[in-house]
């Protein structure tokens, strides 16, 4: 072909509008998933082409060709829009024929999808999004939050905290959704335990990078624990900063939100001695340790967190219930999907054994992990030691307090 | 113990001088854009992404070739610096006698495209980089704990800043530099070549915007994004300040600085908000800016 620079940019243009002429090809029992997640900002190295790596494992691990299963992954970017995010999934289940939504980190995104999967009745498996609501006053029939939540969080890294004397507590919180229901959920949990709130700082979300006014704030004010109610850069830049003030001298540091991709950023000599939990750590065992050497060829950069082993672990508790049902079945009833996934019980190299509660919750385990010193680590990414191990049923939200709606109905 | 506003007074003075210290890197950065659009007329919205490629150039001496904060301090400037030349001379030169806009669309469009590649080579996270050892700990100044990084980002940003001031305002160099910018033709006439000169002032503005990226990087996550957070609030500095008046924007850099400090005693949710506030206020009632010379 001669390739001249119109000829080029015309196969450009073409190129990009393809998907939009795409015939709508098996429809008939091909399943797809779609992930949607933060692609290019805050959240890349949290969710992003990681989760969509793991939930490509998943159909390599499941077997599916040899099954004779027909079962595609498709992606997008949603740049953390709520609008954006319900424009491309309405895409993907009128026209492209997609079965589940899986991933969706950032709690605003996460609640505005909830309304179109439920309208559309298809299947929403959230691992990304932590508000607690998503399984509270705002769930759905057709909803499961795989690894973890704000209330999980407060629970097992307040409770820890707490517990160790940690009683008098200053919050420092993004002023959006997320940030307000970590605050709020772990000082009803400090209250509860006895302890007090000294205050808390809400400060602009995402526009803030400098901290450092709270934390001398946070300092004057005289409380034991400093509670990070915040995820991603801004809790990399406030501890970050914390140190840099001696606050983790003078104060505990509870990081409510933390991957290990976070404990990456900030370095080991920074981020020692912090407490956090994570339901899945890559090296916790021989299954945990295997699946992240499947995974790490091809995402070498950046280590599977619990987030990333989570859509491994939704994509294949999915295949065995199509697999179970038939794929004309699954895709023909969100609703009854959801439910059949909720009857069988789970199990994976992962997480091992679970059960998902009636209003989607999977009552998987939290493990509180404490970031190991420099002189500790031995290898790349050999960051955590775990401290506490808490049961699902401990750590989540019991099924009366979440108040969900459509359990009574 | 003396309290103001119903605040107590040691927290209060805190919060000004960390406010001060937050005004250094606007001024470093304000200023770098102050003289960019003086000279060149372009308003360079990629100067958020080449304080950000500043950062990722310590980060990455240090990383690669081992090289340590102090000699990243004056190379990663030259070497981001050169990288503006390299941009200024094949793209930017070409859009002069084009209206502000096209500079603008053009600046933002490539800080796009900077910010992404740096994205995809690092992911968003961000990379740890340590406070070299000898500007480590903290001094008790009594009414706060005050990091000697901090005293030494703003001791920086002053000789910085002051020094180029002294540049452009008292030397011969600057003299022909501000000549240049009232009547290029003239200037060519006595023999100076004004387009070199154009692309060094480029350079220099960038070598700012990076040197202030090293200054950031032990403090600040090091990541593709660090820059826009910035970005914004530092065109709002050069608005107030009068666009391309050097000393009003190192003079509103460091004042807006004690400013949103204030805010985040008093009402933290506003303290991103608030510098826009005063844009608002001054343009209403002085549109050229503070500084801004009359039309």
């Amino acid at each position: 072909m001669n390739l001249t620079r119109r000829s080029a940019l015309t196969t450009a243009a073409a190129a990009t509008t393809l998907p939009l002429i795409r015939p709508a090809r098996a429809q008939g029992a091909a399943i797809k998933i779609g992930v949607m997640n933060d692609q290019s900002g805050p959240y890349t190295n949290t969710t992003g082409v990681t989760s969509v790596i793991c939930a490509k494992q998943a159909l390599e691990d499941f077997g599916v060709s040899t099954k004779g299963m027909n079962v595609e992954i498709i992606s997008a970017d949603h740049q953390n829009k709520p609008d954006l995010a319900v424009s491309i999934a309405r895409q993907w289940f009128d026209r492209d024929g997609v079965d589940v939504l899986l991933d969706v980190p950032t709690s605003s995104v996460a609640l505005a999808l909830q309304s179109v999967v439920r309208e559309k009745n298809k299947v929403y498996l959230n691992v990304g999004a932590a508000s607690s609501a998503l399984t509270g006053s705002q769930c759905s029939p057709n909803f499961i939050h795989w690894v973890y939540d704000t209330y999980m969080l407060s629970r097992s890294t307040g409770g820890a905290m707490v517990k160790a004397g940690g009683d008098s507590w200053y919050f420092l919180t993004a002023d959006y959704a997320f940030g307000k229901q970590l605050a709020s959920d772990t000082s009803d949990l400090v209250r509860k335990a006895g302890g007090k709130v000294m205050g808390s700082a809400l400060y602009p979300f995402p526009e803030t990078t400098d901290f450092s006014s709270f934390l001398v704030q946070a300092q004057a004010s005289g409380a034991k624990v400093l509670g990070l109610a915040n995820a991603g850069g801004d809790t990399v830049n406030s501890i970050k900063q914390a140190a840099e003030f001696g606050l983790n001298k003078s104060m505990k540091i509870a990081a409510l939100l933390m991957f290990i991709n976070d404990v990456h950023a900030l370095g080991l000599d920074v981020a020692q001695g912090l407490s956090l939990t994570e339901s899945f750590y890559w090296d916790l065992n021989e299954g945990t340790r295997a699946f992240t050497k499947r995974i790490l060829p091809k995402t070498p950069k950046n280590y599977p967190n619990s987030i990333h082993a989570g859509c491994y672990s939704a994509t294949l508790h999915y295949l065995k219930t199509v697999a179970d049902m038939g794929a004309a079945e699954a895709k023909k009833d969100g609703v009854a999907t959801i439910n059949r996934m909720k009857a069988m019980p789970v199990e994976d190299d992962l997480f091992g054994k679970s059960k998902i509660r009636e209003d989607g919750r999977n009552m998987i385990p939290a493990f509180l992990f404490e970031v190991k010193k420099p002189s500790e680590s031995k290898g790349p990414w050999d960051y955590y030691n775990l401290k506490v191990t808490t049961s699902g049923e401990d750590v989540y939200r019991s099924l009366a307090d979440g108040h969900c709606s459509f359990i009574k109905a | 113990m003396i309290m103001i506003f119903g605040i107590p007074g040691p927290l209060l003075f805190g919060q000004l001088l960390l406010g001060l210290i937050n005004g250094a890197f606007y001024a470093m950065l304000s200023l770098g854009l102050a003289v960019i659009f003086g000279m060149l007329n372009i308003i360079n919205f990629a100067h958020g992404a080449l304080f950000m490629m500043g950062a990722f150039a310590s980060w990455m001496l240090l990383d690669y070739a081992g090289i340590g904060y102090f000699p990243a301090l004056i190379l990663a400037p030259l070497l981001v610096g050169a990288f503006g030349i390299l941009l200024e001379k094949t793209i930017i030169s070409r859009l002069y006698k084009l209206d502000h806009l096209y500079g603008l669309l053009l600046t933002f469009g490539l800080s796009l495209v900077i910010e992404g590649l740096f994205r995809n080579a690092y992911g968003s996270s961000g990379l740890p980089y340590r406070i070299p050892a000898i500007l480590q700990g903290a001094m008790n100044l009594g009414f706060m704990y005050m990091p000697i990084y901090r005293g030494w980002v703003v001791l920086a940003a002053v000789v910085i800043c002051f020094s180029t001031w002294a540049i452009i305002e008292k030397t011969t160099l600057g003299a022909t530099l501000r000549a240049a910018t009232e009547n290029a033709p003239l200037v060519q006439a006595f023999g100076v070549n004004v387009p070199r000169l154009i692309t060094l002032t480029y350079g220099g503005g960038v070598a700012l915007a990076a040197f202030a990226g090293v200054l950031a990087a032990p403090i600040y996550s090091v990541n593709p994004n660090m820059g826009t957070n910035f970005i914004n609030t530092v065109f709002a500095v050069v608005v107030i300040g009068g666009m391309g008046s050097i000393l009003g924007s190192i003079v509103t850099g460091f004042a807006l600085g004690v400013v949103e400090g204030l805010c985040k005693v008093f009402y933290p949710q506003a303290s991103a908000t608030v510098v826009f506030v005063v844009m608002v206020i001054v343009l209403l009632t002085r549109p050229r800016g503070l500084f801004g010379k009359a039309a």
